[in-house]
């Protein structure tokens, strides 16, 4: 954890909300992900949460240059990727690959699962010669815990579990140094999730892998992350090591997405503090001022609707070498205990 | 709300003592391409009035094919109940004709689905189709339905429920509209409402105001609840007892209290030790190993065996029954005792 | 209340349960990977397989297929079942009923209907499959790259597109077939490829559009493929269902279009032999003499529904959602 490997800096998309048919005519826009700054270390996982529209997916669009951001950069390597096009794009592409959120819609089901993993070879023949490709995929198969005889079979012959696991290989194909995971797990039963967990865990070890763990279970990001940001509206609400946002929460937002999550424990029930957040998260089209979450805060103020607050270490907390010395983007953070964080 | 308050929390004379629903030995299943996938295959549970039970299980698990049946919503075909009792207050719905379960649905049994904005007609009005269900049930004009139904928005506490009557669904968030399916289900004051996933496809903020008014309304009108869900953090959030299915079977039953603190099975007690925990931070978490079952070939004996860290031969031969573990706890599994550690 | 319960989104809740029934195999991921009988017993079945092992389970696909490989044989050699000439006539028998060598009996010139008939495939099957060719690959393509780029070529296309619908087709046929002067099998052909391709340019453009958005194309695309790769490997196996559909069900209408140009005298014409010529001739002597219109149309509309029967079995069997 010394170097970060990639850097991202004021990152943001909008999507344009147009009118008419052949004139089209910008009339707003969808503020999707509207600021976001972070680094991810050599080795490391860093998770990101937020609730649905939060703009977490985007981000990982954004980081695969799937989606071409509207300003800002990302830094692999000292090499802006939101600038790249063509071969150079290409060449970067080896290095960051993704797992997406349905393992059903994921896999091409016209191909079989020989042809998806080996797939990357085609697009990339420098990493692997011709021969030896049914031995790499093969190789593949096992390495994610699948049986190689697999290997001529479609997608739609295997469970949910299953066709992860060759998103998975698909991914680790060209021996990636990022991993940016969408929901990786989240379409899974239950039962299944901490295998694909585990394996995500291991392999890490294995490939030295970085991963961006983008997901909205709370417990499972806790489990896997060194670092968690957490994601309200299209901006980073706050950011920390795993231990600084679950036990020491200083942004609101943060308190009450810990209090809502539901503890596996029904002793819990009745001594469980939990904040109750009116209303729900206003439209990214239309965003409120300054702080994004001040419409649904208890300890909004006036100046919240007129100034942004800056995601940085509250000037409170600022050398008390507390784990509540970590950035958070708000006018009044201050740390409450979450009560209930504690089985989370 | 007069007309809701009025009868709230009376059972009906002479089911007193007889469960509000039972479902007894309950058979259902699919006649599909490749076969017939048994879905459910002897399912026991029952709900009082004012109780919530759990229905807890994986995709597969039957629990929500169950759940169709009593409502009378399962396609047939491919669908068939080949045997098993449904009983609603002491009579058994599969006997009944098809327009008495009609009249029972809506009426006495309201169910509330995952996926909100598919459950609504896009092209009418929220309050429209709230009022639909006074005008076609207890016969009110269009306009006292309006007020019905503006009374109903306001029970499940939608902001300026005068102003968005009109509103499509829409135009309503994902939690405004499981709000408006719950102000549905509630709306002929029935006396069991089945919620499917009902939080689900929600935020984890939304997710807490919902639960929270469903076990309220839930207490007011002493309904009873049938919760089926695969979140073990929301079961232990609301649930009296609970039922967990596997393959089609129930393999525990216990109240909530129990089961968290000692499993009887050991499917059971693996989705429990599979949650991550603090403690077990940067180590590999406990996993059931294996698939969920295919239903067109459900293992012989019992249907975990082959994930079960505890199956020996017996379990691959012979299917376990319901055993009796403890007061009111049920555990379809040959070595309960060895799995509650006695 | 209870109609609420009806809706198709609560039905589809329902049925959902079968349909969603893992298909899985005894081997566990957590479990090693290990050569197993069983791993090898169940066989690769791509979505192509199981089609048509769906269609070749329906007796609707075999009654519309034989109808229809019937029709291909006598429009090739028609003289199998025919051995006269369709252009043999004999006045002396117009409107003759039928007698025995001539069982359909003759019409107004007395030629024999049943040689007419079966010499009179040729044109509607080789119409319907040129017209349903050119659509299909020209549709596909204009459709396909206006869904796959978007942007300008795709509104500039789509507006084109409306044009062409808006010609009514039959006033469209008349002016451009009395222009080009001379049907014939090519011109009417032509005349159907101009109207029709925007059908099927639609259908391609959504089937396209839908394609793209599936996460596998992201999943290329993040992988560094090229357009090439992506339109040809992952979008179009899996935007060619659809079209496929709606090309078998457009057969059938473009070989009854074919007729009802040749109806209105625009289409085919005399010494041509076509049913909708014979069947133009026989209408104004219905009256008299019914025979002669009932087995031309009655050939007309059994190719017609075999051609929509097979579409049919063809849709159930690529549409996995409706199994």
């Amino acid at each position: 954890m010394s170097e970060p490997i990639l850097q991202v800096r004021n990152l943001v998309k909008h999507f344009p909300l147009t009118q008419g048919v052949l004139f089209k005519k910008q009339i707003g826009a969808v503020k999707a992900v509207d600021g976001i700054s972070f680094d991810l270390y050599r080795g490391e996982t860093l998770g990101i949460v937020g609730e649905s529209g939060c703009g977490k997916s985007t981000v990982a669009k954004l980081l695969m240059n799937l989606e071409q951001a509207t300003s800002g950069e990302v830094f692999y390597k000292g090499q802006d990727i939101t600038k790249l096009s063509g071969r150079a794009l290409k060449a970067v592409r080896r290095n960051i690959q993704m797992v997406f959120q349905d393992p059903y819609t994921s896999l091409n089901p016209r191909m079989t699962v020989g042809d998806i993993i080996g797939e990357p070879f085609d697009i990339h023949p420098e990493v692997a010669p011709k021969g030896s490709r049914r031995a790499k995929v093969e190789e593949l198969l096992d390495v994610v815990g699948l049986n190689p005889e697999y290997i001529n079979r479609y997608p739609h012959q295997f469970s949910g579990g299953q066709r992860q696991r060759i998103g998975i290989a698909r991914g680790l194909a060209l021996n990636p140094e990022i991993i940016i995971c969408d929901e990786p797990v989240s379409a899974l039963d239950v039962s299944v999730q901490a295998q694909v967990v585990n394996l995500m865990e291991k392999l890490q070890d294995e490939f030295d892998l970085s991963y961006v763990f983008i997901a909205h279970d709370l417990s499972i990001v806790r489990h896997i992350s060194d670092r968690v940001g957490v994601m309200y509206l299209g901006r980073m609400a706050e950011i920390g090591t795993d231990a600084e946002i679950y036990e020491h929460p200083t942004h609101p937002y943060t308190q009450a997405l810990l209090s809502a999550v539901p503890v596996p424990d029904p002793e819990a029930r009745e001594h469980r503090e939990r904040i109750i957040l009116a209303g729900d998260v206003p439209s990214p089209a239309n965003p409120p001022s300054g702080c994004r979450f001040r419409t649904r805060c208890w300890k909004a103020e006036d100046r919240c609707a007129e100034e942004t607050p800056l995601l940085a270490v509250p000037t409170r907390f600022q050398g008390a070498g507390t784990p509540a010395e970590h950035e958070s983007a708000c006018h009044f953070a201050e740390e409450k205990d979450p009560v209930g964080s504690h089985a989370a | 709300m007069t007309v809701i308050d009025q009868t709230a929390g009376a059972p009906a004379p002479g089911t007193t003592t007889a469960p509000l629903l039972e479902v007894r030995d309950l058979h259902v299943e699919f006649h599909t391409r490749d076969g017939v996938a048994k879905a459910v295959n002897g399912v026991n549970y029952s709900v009082n009035a004012g109780e919530t039970l759990a229905v807890l299980g994986e995709s597969g698990s039957g629990k929500s094919v169950t759940a169709q049946a009593i409502m009378g919503i399962l396609d047939m075909p491919p669908g068939r109940i080949p045997r098993g009792e449904i009983l609603f207050q002491g009579r058994d719905m599969l006997k009944m004709s098809a327009e008495e379960r009609r009249k029972l649905r809506g009426r006495k049994i309201a169910m509330i689905f995952q996926d909100a904005l598919s459950s609504l007609n896009p092209v009418l009005s929220v309050g429209y189709q709230l009022g639909e269900m006074f005008r076609a049930h207890q016969g009110l004009s269009r306009k006292a339905a309006k007020a019905k139904a503006i009374e109903l928005m306001d029970r499940v506490r939608i902001p300026a429920a005068k102003e968005r009557v009109n509103d499509y669904p829409h135009q309503f968030s994902g939690g405004m509209r499981q709000r408006i399916m719950i102000a549905m289900a509630l709306a002929l004051e029935p006396d069991l409402i089945i919620a499917d996933e009902p939080t689900t496809a929600l935020d984890v903020t939304v997710q807490a105001q919902v639960m929270d008014l469903l076990a309220e309304l839930q207490q007011e009108f002493t309904m009873g609840l049938i919760l089926i869900t695969h979140d073990l953090g929301v079961v232990a959030d609301v649930a009296d007892k609970i039922a967990v299915m596997y393959a089609g079977r129930i393999v525990e039953d216990a109240p909530v209290h129990e089961i968290y603190k000692r499993p009887a099975h050991p499917y059971t007690k693996g989705l429990l030790q599979s949650i991550p925990r603090l403690d077990q931070k940067g180590q590999e978490l406990y996993a059931i190993k294996g698939l969920p079952p295919n239903l067109l070939r459900i293992p012989s004996g019992c249907a975990f065996n082959p994930r079960c860290p505890m199956a020996q031969d017996i379990c691959r031969t012979e299917v376990p029954v319901l055993h009796t573990v403890g007061d009111r706890r049920g555990s379809a599994c040959h070595f309960w005792k060895e799995t509650l550690g006695e | 209340m209870s109609d609420m319960y009806d809706t198709q989104s609560l039905v589809n809740a329902a049925g959902g349960a079968p349909g969603g029934l893992p298909v899985q195999e005894p081997h566990g991921p957590g479990e090693p990977a290990k050569p197993s009988p069983d791993g090898a017993r169940e066989k690769p079945r791509s979505l192509w397989n199981d089609a048509w092992h769906d269609l070749s389970r329906k007796p609707m696909f075999y009654v519309s297929g034989l109808l229809i490989l019937f029709l291909i044989v006598i429009s090739i050699w028609p003289g199998l079942i025919a051995s006269a000439s369709p252009l043999a006539c004999d006045l002396a028998k117009s409107q003759d009923g039928p007698t025995s060598g001539h069982p359909f009996g003759f019409d107004q010139q007395g030629c024999d209907v049943y040689t007419r008939v079966v010499h009179g495939a040729r044109a509607s099957v080789s119409v319907g499959l040129f017209a349903t060719a050119g659509v299909t690959v020209l549709g596909s393509v204009l459709g396909g790259l206006a869904g796959y780029f978007g942007g300008w070529w795709d509104a500039i296309l789509s507006r084109i597109s409306d044009i062409f619908f808006g010609i009514p087709i039959l006033l469209g046929g008349v002016v451009f077939l009395s222009v080009v002067k001379g049907g014939n099998v090519t011109t009417v052909s032509i005349f159907m490829i101009l109207l029709g391709w925007p059908q099927i340019a639609r259908i391609a453009r959504g089937a396209v559009i839908t394609a793209k958005q599936q996460d596998y194309v992201q999943a290329a695309r993040a992988l560094g493929a090229g357009n090439a790769r992506m339109l040809l490997r992952h979008i179009a196996p899996n935007a060619l269902a659809p079209i496929i559909v709606v090309a078998t069900i457009a057969l059938g209408t473009y070989i009854s279009l074919e007729a009802t140009l040749s109806f209105l005298g625009v289409g085919l014409k005399p010494p041509a032999v076509s049913w909708g010529i014979d069947i133009s001739q026989a209408s104004s002597q219905i009256r008299n003499a019914p025979h002669m219109l009932l087995w031309p149309a009655g050939a007309l509309s059994v190719t017609v529904l075999a051609f929509i029967m097979l579409g049919d079995a063809v849709r159930d069997a690529l549409d996995p959602k409706l199994r």
